[in-house]
């Protein structure tokens, strides 16, 4: 196509500019507001005992919910793809749809809904002792709602197309169920699973309005990252809240370095294309 | 194929009982007592929940301004990965790989900065803060990625032979864009605005700092219901999650449907 350069610069700047306005400026503006007073508010901010128990809070929570979404989400891809449920496909289709397009305040209510002093099993936990909502076991299940679809998503492709071709002969051949899932279905699926656990990781980490709902916001004891950065901004500690949030865009730049190592193949061909050299020839 | 044993098929069985009974305890479970609580006065309390002015403002706000948001993102969304497709210039990678940050960032992060950007001592002198204006912003910011990454792989695909056919037969490079190239772009266009939509209306962290939630003029749906759930209103909380919930489905079921009608037209 003939595009004179002028339009292309053009298009080019637009697009840049836009991004620089929305994107890049806002984000390094969390590293300027950071290290704005030096470095000694940094780190009383990342010493703070509420500071850690937050970071603490968060990695239970994420330690909890991306194995158990893992297992679980290649558990439900199998389940989908090798034995589809005669009945009901859709139900199950839009319930693992339903935690991404589910406005996180939702998901907070309907874990208080359940599990809440009036909830529908909040007397059954009451009386058995066990604190669910405005407890860390809240924070846990709030997570693991968030975070389901993300492996179950990205398996559900590969399982299919891979086939069973390999896992029938290795049936065949006198494999146990166990085996073959072993030998041949997991190592077939691992790049699915780990760029569905990277992007799992990157949402337990980042979640805050499901949390927002069911912590209670106990300093110190309920408060994930999330929580925390928005306590400290609450309480004007400016350069506490853009610390905090300067570990969470840490974390987050590196599930984007690891979300690009793992990316599925049809987008490695976008990238790979990318890559070559642009033809600009004209007819 | 080889006959099943009835120990294997048991196991399947097993797997597949799994996956439901943790769908269902994780998910399904919870979204009905949000049903059941929305009802539990009946079809009328329901609906005066509901049409309750400060419900409709909150809203009429989150569908207005996610509606803007997503012609916006479609505009947009479809010039970046014009240019991250048919541009070349140093540095594109680096373009490429930042657009997904708004996906890994947290909201409230997300909201934080923006404030600091566009809030009361904006190094920029623009000052939005506790406008609707912050809110279009904060959705503007979540929702980057939808149309882009949308769009991308299908232009990538696409044939250069019809531009080039349409180029020598003398159309003008608008001409070529608007009758050759959008008509293609148009389902993955449509499919990453309805993810982008689906994504804005439930959108909580990213704009409750920036917006102020001020009742009947900056408050969203989702603050709305968040305010609601605070004050112990937990029927009118769960009437209004009702209403998004319903939005959702009808937004995921749009979104499939665009998806595989784009998906057709690849092959």
């Amino acid at each position: 196509m003939r595009s004179s350069a002028g339009s292309r610069y053009a298009l080019r700047t637009l697009a840049l500019g836009y991004l620089l306005l929305l994107l890049v400026l806002p984000c390094s503006m969390i590293v300027y507001s950071t290290f704005r007073d030096g470095l000694a508010p940094v780190w009383e901010a990342l010493t703070d005992p509420s500071f850690v128990s937050a970071l603490e809070l968060t990695l239970i929570a994420v330690g909890i919910a991306v194995p158990v979404n893992t297992i679980f989400g290649v558990m439900c891809a199998i389940a989908l793809v090798r034995r589809p449920p005669k009945h009901g496909a859709w139900l199950v289709n839009s319930m693992i749809g339903l935690p991404l397009a589910l406005s996180p305040v939702v998901v907070g209510l309907a874990l208080v809904l359940v599990y809440g002093q009036d909830g529908w099993l909040g007397s059954w936990f009451e009386e058995s002792g066990i604190q669910i909502i405005f407890s860390t076991p809240g924070i846990v299940l709030a997570t693991i709602f968030v975070t389901l679809p993300f492996v179950v998503r990205e398996v559900i492709p590969v399982l299919r197309e891979v086939g069973t071709d390999q896992d029938e002969a290795a049936r065949t051949l006198g494999a146990s169920r166990f085996q073959t899932f072993r030998r041949i279905t997991l190592p077939a699926i691992r790049w699915g699973v780990a760029y569905g656990v990277v992007l799992t990781t990157a949402r337990a980490l980042g979640e805050y309005g499901a949390v927002a709902v069911v912590s209670g916001r106990i300093a110190g004891k309920t408060e994930t990252l999330t929580l925390h950065v928005d306590e400290e901004y609450l309480r004007f500690n400016e350069v506490a809240a853009f610390t905090t949030s300067l570990v969470l865009a840490v974390l987050a730049v590196l599930t984007l370095v690891a979300m690009n190592a793992f990316k599925p193949k049809e987008y490695k061909e976008v990238a790979d294309v990318d890559r070559r050299p642009p033809s600009h020839e004209t007819v | 194929m080889p006959a099943r044993t009835g120990a294997s098929r048991r196991a399947g069985g097993l797997v597949l009982g799994l996956s439901t009974a943790y769908l269902t305890l994780i998910v399904l479970i919870p979204i009905a007592a949000v049903v059941a609580a929305s009802f539990e006065g009946g079809l009328s309390a329901f609906w005066d929940e509901v049409t309750s002015p400060g419900a409709v403002a909150a809203l009429k706000l989150t569908f207005v301004a996610s509606l803007l948001v997503v012609l916006v993102n479609a505009v947009t969304g479809t010039l970046i990965a014009w240019v991250l497709v048919r541009d070349d210039f140093r540095g594109k990678g680096v373009v490429n790989a930042v657009i997904d940050l708004p996906f890994a960032l947290p909201t409230i992060v997300a909201g934080l900065t923006l404030l600091a950007v566009y809030g009361p001592g904006s190094p920029l002198g623009v000052d939005v803060a506790y406008t609707r204006a912050a809110v279009v912003l904060a959705l503007l910011f979540v929702t980057l990625p939808f149309v882009v990454r949308a769009v991308q792989p299908v232009l990538v695909e696409l044939d250069r032979e019809m531009e080039e056919a349409a180029a020598s037969l003398g159309a003008r490079p608008l001409t070529t864009f608007r009758r050759i190239i959008l008509p293609n772009l148009m389902p993955a266009v449509l499919s990453g605005a309805a993810l982008s939509f689906g994504k804005a209306v439930g959108e909580f962290g990213a704009v409750v700092l920036i917006s102020g939630n001020i009742p009947f003029d900056t408050e969203v749906a989702s603050v709305n219901i968040f305010k609601s759930i605070e004050s112990g209103e937990q029927a009118a909380a769960a009437a209004v999650s009702v209403v998004l919930l319903v939005l959702s489905f009808v937004v995921l079921a749009a979104a499939d449907v665009l998806e595989r009608r784009s998906r057709r037209h690849d092959a």
